[in-house]
């Protein structure tokens, strides 16, 4: 069927901020789909409200709001726009619901718009619980069998029909307690009494318990001619009960015979086909271990993680194929982009493994627990490519930027074998490492089976790598063993360790002996077609599928890895668009990255994707085949310039600021001397390596002050030290992890924070515009609330901090981009820290002010000078909008997480709002945040003693708004004696009903608390703070915050349309 | 220990006519061979291509790295024995997983006699098929200094009367299921060991059979190198099934007075088969349903005038997509062939084309013109590969029951209406534009 000719406006919805569970998949996604509506002269109207994705760029869509998303909004947009249809299922889960929601109101129907792709009703089949489950019965696919039962006796009888062991979960009852599982008779009558006991309505559920079973996903395709394929399936190693974001995942699978692997894709297509589903769609199985029974966990009927993941793993564009198909295209008249010869309508062969392993937030939030359940906790994902699983594992381990190169990474030596068992038996993120351990120290394959259920296959495969590490401890390294090491992609620096040698040996041994990396294409047909795509992967041993080509200037762009806490998908634009203004300029763009879910590796924005760990060593195997005339590192985050050393090393010139020009930003001495020339004034402060020094330097300076290491991104480990006991516990912390680099300890100021972007061309700056944040220092600039254009700070403080920008850029001989972070406090500007790369906040204010910063300093890095780009130097005039970065958290995934904002980041995302006044453009950053209030007008108060004068201010507006506040005694008095109304509260150890039984009963809207000094994890304020965020409950940390959000409100009650902008017309 | 494994292993080498020579690891029988060698794109499925017959006079090359992962199910075996000359592979696994698994896939190929080679880049032996074309090697554990002892007998290589290797020696009859519940969970596969899949006792997964409406009917399978699972498929719909051996005469089928006929797959050039294409012509010319698959559909094409040829490198693997020019929808298929039914000499007045491949316009299928003649080259018993294409097997019970009936049927009136676009599909395109030629360089094989 051809494309459909009535679509010709269509609007899509993004999937907002980045939250665990809902990441750079969706801009991967959007991007694309966007791209691939525009290539068929649809006119795109993007609604997104993250204004650090790709997809909300002007060349992506024709029209781009970043707003807020809600129905009310999109109502707005609408009617403002008239598009004739919307794509809702490449805004992940956000995305779908919004759809739905508009669909269900019959707001689309009276304005004449059509749902695109999957129809409304097989949403509702697919998502709706029962619905799913009916119709799963209808055509007979099973799932796991529950029921909701009363008494004892119902819940044996149950049991008896679907078989032990059973799941049993109360309803109504806080965190699971009263719930188990049962493995037979007594043990369910026992777990049930107790359960129907404790849960408040009398209710447990009782489910088949598939725990341990095998975790498979199909990627599924549908036209709307009922033509369907599968792209891909893939095996979760951990088996069910671990969300399979958290899982490490291989593709294809491997312990599945055909006939186990035609079952499950027959029953995908077969769900897909009775839901109708026009597009992609995942569908989850779980398959019991021993036989051919199976469960359908999940379906979800549109573009997804494991969407992105399939694509990346197999070359199949799965979100344009989507866009294409909403069009009305059948599978067969869409050119697979790969071959250029075949079609869609075919399944991807692969020749190749594939692993994923998942990035988790332990690092950041070191009180959680580490344990992995159904609820997600990655912040983000690696994925390698390899021709054998083990060196798919090893590279995936190393692309993760965690410390880890190798199964040794995290040392288990000291537990004996009735510890490893013990150990083996909790499901957390360091599992591979204690079977590793396990098997060394002689536990069996079927007894680490038994334990952890994960297939003996994987097993196997993990005990093949501990013998090589075994081998080349032992043995003689021959070149024949050190080829065998490096087919499985053991790191020259890890082979050197184990064998007792030095890296350079080894890397000379590898070169005498031409035992280097090859690179294979992906191709999506395991070599029967021709294609066409640069993509690659390495592998030891073979023909090498890459070629050096010339004629052209090549660069090598620099991918920022994972995403992580700090290192978001900001540097997956910056990277894009350095790429694409290379390409323009006219050279060859190579990237070099390893994360499935962004856009750089998308196979068509670069002309070669190496999809590689980002290590120096594997960097340099690539240098040795395409020997690029330089590389860019400021685009790629704290990753990327980890690697600027290495590649001078290799003889790469580094693009734009120079490698020493980086390290003088970094080290504590250099940097000092650039102030001193300059005249700029800092924080007084001093560097360390232990303790007993940095607390000789905090004494000296004065406490409170700031403990961080250097060279990190995203406040890392940096803290506000009180006394000589905090300086000790975080030292503690920091030197965890042995430092390469000292620890800088510096005298905490108050004050503005005020924050910069800058282009320098070596000559001349350009500040596309000054940015301030709401929270006063000591909350990390990335938690911080960002305003456009700063507006609490005079002439002479920007003049101020133009001057210093210019001459910092200048002493550290930028060229490109800078980021400089300033403290004003009254008349005086001091600089906080100073990045000689692009930062966090370049996507936002390029967008917000209409200045794309990236193709700028691309340009400056090819030589141009920012007259010559037609630019006025210095600080660009200010636009005529409010534009306010909010950053998002994701706490409620993170079970134990302290929530309190200080200067270590901890949010994953950030909206944006944007408008003419600053109190609307607040309004719409917290409604973009989620944060819809005012809801119940209740709200609890609990702030430590100096900020209490605040309280009284920040109480009475919201009195005003006719707010009732809650307080705990000490702020309920100072409230009161102000003449605030405050009821007060009791504390969680006084007798009920307590600060926390007004949390549980779901009626208050916001809870401030400013927690006290010192990270006591029992303190009542921890408490508050987590059963809020996990029951729902909005918490502010900061007085500021707090300021902001009251003020944000106040707005509201004045005017409820929100005036919308179309940010590609800035 | 790895090393000392590494050790263990003896050396192999592959070599190819054109002068190639890998050199990795021995696995299998210990023993030299020359054979034709071709690649399968199958990501699972590694011992149904192995029993698969029409592998006969082939080593095989998997494109997928990880081989064996699985060991090997006795119960998935598609013959009584594999039939490949060699077996090529990235990685044989060390340790086999899986609950149904016998014994492993080095033991299995040992037992058979057949040998192979691992640790080769399988990728670049397979872009050298596709580049070149299927062409001869050998598989051997001897280090030949000179090359030119051995090529010259790697070029005269011909394999020959495949077929008569492969077929039974002696008729015989599967009885069909009574009961639907007699199938096992997957489908077609009738008789599966229950007690064995189903560990406890768990609620049954639905077969994908739905319906016994083979019921009473009697087929008869001429074995050219049938494929296990074309008589499971036939006997889960409740066909009784006589299983023919391919040199048995026209008449002597004719004479159990079979409701349906089904021509199966089967290895080598189908224009070698002279014999068996002229009693073919003798069952066409009854009434009675006949339905074909892979070399039947071919040996009926010659049978009735047209012509084949040899694809450069083929088509194996289970993820070709076919196209149902009655309908316009595309179903993945299972693959495994090296000829195809030339449709530019096809006589529209005798056939017309069915299925065409979606990747590069090949045929895919004949719908017979006045004759309840229906023919499909690709595999819609699958094992190895998807199993969309079942409800030909349906399709084909429907022709019988019409000609039951007395009913007058004539295959090609489906495809009637599409012989105007059909045409267009004699041209290696589809949808107007030029698909993949590369497989398409015709005689390659005649030129050897």
């Amino acid at each position: 069927m051809p494309k459909n000719p009535n679509v010709k406006r269509v609007m899509v919805i993004g999937s907002g901020p980045i939250v665990i569970g809902q990441a750079a998949e969706f801009d991967y996604a959007g991007t694309q789909a966007c791209r691939s509506l525009k290539e068929e002269g649809i006119e795109v109207i993007l609604v997104n409200s993250n204004p650090a994705t790709i997809m909300t760029d002007r060349d992506i869509a024709d029209k781009v709001y970043i707003e807020p998303l809600t129905v009310k909004v999109l109502e707005q947009i609408i009617e403002k726009e008239q598009p004739d249809s919307i794509l809702p299922t490449l805004g992940g889960q956000a995305g779908l619901n919004l759809g739905m929601e508009l669909e269900e109101s019959g707001f689309l129907a009276k304005h004449n718009v059509k749902l695109l792709g999957t129809t409304a009703a097989t949403i509702r089949n697919a998502e709706g619980r029962q619905e799913f489950k009916d119709l799963m019965e209808r055509i007979g696919e099973p799932c796991a069998a529950s029921k909701v039962v009363e008494t004892v006796e119902d819940g044996v009888e149950f049991t008896n029909t679907i078989g032990y062991p059973v799941v049993l979960r109360p309803a109504y009852t806080l965190g699971g307690s009263g719930g188990g599982i049962a493995h037979n008779q007594t043990e369910l009558e026992e777990i049930l009494e107790n359960g129907l006991r404790l849960s408040r309505v009398g209710q447990v559920l009782v489910e088949r318990c598939i725990a341990g079973w095998k975790e498979i996903e199909y990627e599924v395709m549908r036209d709307s001619a009922g033509n369907c394929i599968t792209v891909c399936n893939m095996e979760n190693i951990d088996p069910v009960g671990v969300h399979t974001g958290d899982s490490i995942v291989v593709a294809p699978s491997q312990t599945l015979s055909d006939k186990e692997y035609q079952m499950l894709r027959t029953s995908a297509l077969k769900i897909i086909s009775e839901l109708q589903i026009t597009g992609g769609c995942n569908v989850q199985f779980a398959l019991h271990p021993t036989s051919f029974e199976y469960c359908v966990i999940e379906v979800n009927p549109r573009v997804s993680r494991s969407s992105a993941l399939a694509s990346k793993a197999t070359g199949y564009p799965i979100a344009k194929v989507a866009a294409k198909i909403a069009l009305g295209y059948t599978l067969d008249e869409i050119k697979n982009a790969i071959t250029k010869k075949t079609y869609a309508s075919f399944e991807p062969a692969l020749d190749y493994c594939v692993v994923k392993i998942p990035r988790l937030p332990f690092d950041k939030f070191i009180t959680a627990k580490r344990t992995l359940t159904t609820q997600m906790k990655a912040t983000g994902e690696v994925m390698s490519i390899c021709d054998n699983f083990e060196g798919a594992l090893m590279k995936a381990i190393r692309s993760l930027e965690q410390h880890v190169d190798c199964l040794r990474s995290y040392d288990f030596t000291k537990l004996n074998a009735d510890e490893l068992r013990e150990r083996l038996a909790v499901v957390d993120d360091q599992r591979i490492w204690v079977i590793a351990e396990a098997l060394r120290k002689g536990i069996s394959e079927e007894e680490i089976n038994e334990i952890t259920k994960i297939d003996i296959w994987f097993i196997d495969k993990i005990a093949i790598l501990t013998e090589m590490e075994h081998a080349l401890e032992t043995e003689e390294l021959t070149p024949e063993l050190l080829k065998e090491a490096k087919r499985m992609e053991f790191p020259d620096n890890v082979i050197a360790r184990l064998s007792g040698k030095k890296e350079a040996e080894i890397v000379k041994l590898r070169y005498d002996n031409d035992i280097r990396a090859v690179y294979k294409m992906v191709d999506t047909c395991a070599a029967e077609f021709e294609a066409h795509t640069p993509y690659y992967y390495s592998v030891y041993g073979g023909e090498c599928e890459a070629k050096r080509t010339s004629g052209k200037k090549k660069v090598l762009v620099l991918g920022s890895g994972p995403i992580r806490i700090g290192q978001g998908i900001e540097f997956d634009y910056c990277s894009v668009h350095a790429t694409w203004a290379f390409a323009k300029a006219g050279y060859e763009t190579i990237i070099i990255n390893n994360n499935p879910e962004t856009v750089s590796t998308d196979f068509d924005i670069a002309d070669k994707l190496y999809f590689e760990p980002l290590t120096i060593e594997d960097v340099r195997s690539i240098v040795d085949i395409e020997k690029p005339d330089g590389a860019v590192v400021q685009f790629g985050g704290q990753t990327a310039i980890k690697l600027t050393q290495g590649l001078m090393e290799m003889g790469v010139p580094i693009l734009g600021t120079q490698a020493k020009d980086v390290d003088a930003a970094e080290d504590r001495e250099l940097f000092d001397e650039i102030l001193e020339q300059t005249k700029i004034p800092r924080a007084a402060g001093g560097t360390v390596y232990t303790a007993e020094e940095a607390k000789a330097v905090a004494n000296r300076l004065g406490y409170p002050v700031l403990v961080r290491p250097s060279y990190v991104l995203g406040g890392q480990g940096m803290q506000i030290a009180i006394s000589d006991a905090e300086i000790e516990e975080f030292m503690a912390v920091i030197n965890r992890i042995a430092q390469d680099h000292p620890i800088l300890v510096d005298k905490y100021l108050m004050g503005k924070e005020v924050e910069v972007d800058a282009v320098c061309d070596g000559r001349e700056i350009l500040i596309p515009g000054i940015m301030e944040h709401v929270e006063r220092t000591g909350v990390h600039s990335g938690d911080s609330i960002s305003v456009y254009p700063a507006h609490t700070i005079g002439k002479l403080i920007k003049d101020k901090i133009t001057d210093y920008t210019e001459k910092l850029a200048k002493a550290l001989h930028v060229k490109g981009l800078i980021n400089i972070q300033f403290i004003a406090i009254g008349e005086d500007v001091y600089v906080i820290e100073v990045n000689p790369r692009s930062s966090r906040t370049v996507p936002y204010i390029s967008k917000v002010t209409g200045i794309p910063i990236v193709d700028l300093a691309t340009e400056v890095i090819l030589g141009k000078t920012i007259r010559e780009l037609g630019y006025e130097p210095g600080l660009q005039p200010e636009a005529k909008y409010y534009a306010i970065k909010m950053p998002v958290f994701s706490f409620e995934k993170i079970r134990g997480a302290e929530i309190s904002l200080g200067p270590e980041m901890k949010s994953t995302g950030e909206c944006l709002g944007i408008a003419k006044t600053f109190n609307e453009a607040l309004y719409k950053a917290f409604l973009g945040s989620g944060v819809n209030l005012p809801k119940y007008r209740n709200m609890i108060m609990t702030v430590k003693d100096a900020d209490k004068g605040e309280a009284i201010e920040i109480g009475r507006r919201f009195e005003k708004l006719g707010y009732t506040i809650y307080a705990t005694r000490s702020t309920a008095a100072a409230l009161n004696e102000a003449g605030v109304k405050a009821r007060k509260v009791n504390k969680i150890s006084q007798e009920s009903p307590t600060v926390m039984d007004l949390i549980l009963g779901h009626k208050i809207d916001v809870v401030i608390d400013t927690p006290t000094q010192g990270r006591d994890k029992h303190r009542d304020g921890f408490l508050i703070r987590r059963t809020s965020i996990e029951t729902g409950v909005n918490v502010i940390t900061a007085m500021d915050t707090a300021r902001a959000l009251v003020s944000s409100l106040e707005n509201k009650e004045q005017s409820e349309k929100l005036e919308l902008v179309d940010i590609a017309k800035l | 220990m790895a090393a000392e494994e590494e050790e263990n292993q003896m050396k192999a080498f592959l070599i190819l006519e054109d002068g190639t020579v890998f050199a990795g690891t021995h696995i299998g029988a210990e023993k030299e061979v020359i054979s034709e060698i071709v690649f399968n794109t199958s990501m699972a499925g590694y011992l149904e291509v192995l029993t698969d017959p029409s592998y006969a006079g082939q080593a095989v090359c998997m494109t997928y790295p990880l081989i064996g992962n699985y060991g090997v199910c006795l119960d998935d075996m598609e013959s009584l024995k594999p039939w490949p000359d060699g077996f090529i592979v990235r990685e044989l696994s060390r340790r086999p997983s899986n609950f149904r698994c016998d014994i492993s896939l080095q033991q299995f190929l040992e037992e058979h006699g057949i040998p192979g080679i691992a640790g080769i880049d399988t990728r670049a032996l397979t872009k050298i098929l596709r580049e070149k074309g299927t062409m001869n090697g050998m598989i051997t554990t001897k280090e030949y200094a000179n090359l030119d002892e051995v090529l010259p007998k790697l070029k005269a290589y011909v394999t020959g009367k495949v077929v008569e290797k492969v077929t039974c020696k002696e008729k015989y009859v599967v009885e069909g299921v009574k009961e639907l519940s007699e199938n096992g969970p997957i489908s077609g596969s009738a008789r599966f060991d229950q007690e064995k899949y189903f560990a406890g006792d768990r609620e049954k997964r639905p077969s994908l059979v739905t319906k016994l409406n083979g019921a009473g009917k009697k087929v008869a399978l001429m074995d050219f190198g049938a494929k296990a699972n074309i008589v499971r498929s036939l006997a889960a719909r409740g066909c009784q099934v006589t299983v023919y051996p391919a040199l048995t005469t026209a008449e002597e089928i004719l004479k159990d007075q079979p409701d349906g006929i089904m021509l199966s797959n089967g290895p080598g050039d189908p224009k070698e088969c002279t014999s068996i294409i002229q009693e073919i012509k003798k069952l066409y010319d009854t009434d009675t349903p006949i339905f074909a698959i892979c070399l039947g559909h071919q040996l009926m094409a010659l049978a009735t005038g047209a012509d084949t040829y040899k694809l450069k490198y083929g088509h194996r693997g289970g993820n070709h997509p076919v196209k149902d020019l009655a309908t316009g929808r595309v179903y993945i298929s299972s693959q495994n062939h090296g000829y195809v039914v030339d449709t530019e000499k096809l006589d529209r007045s005798i056939a017309i084309p069915a299925f065409c491949n979606v990747n590069d316009g090949t045929n895919e299928g004949l719908a017979y013109v006045g004759k309840n003649v229906f023919t499909v080259q690709f595999h819609p018993e699958a094992c190895p590969g998807p199993q969309d294409s079942g409800y030909l097997f349906d399709r084909f019970l429907e022709m019988m029951d019409k000609a039951k009936a007395g009913e007058k049927v004539d295959a090609a009136a489906l495809y009637g209406k599409q012989e105007a676009s059909s045409e267009k599909n004699t041209k290696p395109a589809v949808n107007g534009e030029a698909a993949d030629m590369s497989n398409m360089t015709k005689n390659e094989g005649e030129v050897r």
